[in-house]
């Protein structure tokens, strides 16, 4: 089952990588897919899916969920705004002649237990607002390190920096 | 019109970069630093790729777009995974918060090595 996920996954990566279609080239069958190259890439997906199969997610039929795909969908549009907030955070930071930083390293917890879950955590914070994820200690206490400390307190901290992601990656990851 | 668009795209990108980059030279320590690095850099860099994607999709559903849409995917996972080992490998090797920190709570679990700036200062 997994080796079948990673076989379909890293097929799909390589149409993407080499995107063998393109209307404006007539091929010796006469349509604009390049055959060659789509089957070429059926012997590399088979290649990584056997010797790489064991290394990857540990809950390969999460990927073909609908209900997680739907709230992957849902995740990226919020991700998506608080990355913009976090860059005109930044960019006021930078541009500001006092420079208002206040930084420091603070300690939150989350209720995410799976693996992936976590890394989803830790990146989704590293690329918002004023946060920048350090270490992960015991798989669910994350060091931060924020640009503009509001609480030091462990709780408070958890509230603002992890709740706002934590909700969505729940249904995503378990 | 789809150019017009592309070409907005790339400049919001590359003032982000800009920004980015001014607040890798003002910010006090590397951690501060790589807060710039990672948010400004990486969000400039995938605008000015969409807007690339854009102006690929333009010209029919070729390669360029779709190869921009990949490098977008990979970036925005790899940037913060490199960040977060970067911040960490700097702070086991025993660079400083610099002044205006006002908490480190890390310092529990992992206390620090003698800093490296501290012993630099001594000999100059």
């Amino acid at each position: 089952m997994r080796r079948i996920v990673i076989f379909i996954v890293s097929y799909l990566l390589w149409c993407g990588l080499v995107w063998p279609y393109d209307q404006n080239r007539i091929g010796t069958d006469g349509t604009a897919w390049d055959t060659g190259s789509l089957l070429l890439g059926l012997g590399v997906a088979l290649l990584v899916a056997i010797l790489f199969g064991g290394a990857l997610t540990n809950k390969p039929k999460n990927l073909f969920n609908p209900l997680h795909i739907f709230w992957v969908i849902v995740y990226l549009p919020v991700f998506f705004y608080y990355c913009i907030k976090a860059n005109l955070q930044v960019m006021y930071l930078v541009l500001h002649p006092d420079m208002p930083i206040k930084p420091g390293i603070v300690k939150v917890k989350t209720k995410l237990t799976s693996e992936s879950g976590v890394t989803a955590l830790a990146n989704s914070i590293t690329l918002t607002p004023g946060t920048l994820t350090v270490d992960v200690i015991n798989d669910n206490e994350l060091y931060v390190h924020w640009l503009v400390v509001e609480s030091a307190e462990e709780d408070k901290a958890t509230e603002i920096i992890v709740n706002r992601f934590e909700y969505f990656l729940e249904k995503i990851f378990d | 019109m789809s150019e017009i668009i592309a070409a907005i795209l790339i400049g919001i990108g590359v003032l982000f970069n800009l920004f980015g980059c001014i607040g890798l030279v003002r910010f006090p320590d590397v951690y501060t630093r790589l807060q710039a690095a990672t948010k400004c850099v990486t969000l400039g860099t995938c605008l000015t790729l969409g807007g690339v994607a854009i102006y690929g999709f333009a010209g029919g559903f070729g390669a360029m777009g779709m190869k921009s849409l990949l490098c977008i995917g990979f970036l925005a996972i790899t940037a913060p995974t490199a960040a977060h080992a970067l911040a960490r490998g700097a702070y086991k090797y025993g660079v400083k918060l610099k002044e205006p920190t006002v908490v480190d709570l890390y310092q529990e679990v992992e206390p620090q090595p003698t800093s490296i700036e501290d012993e630099e200062t001594e000999t100059t």
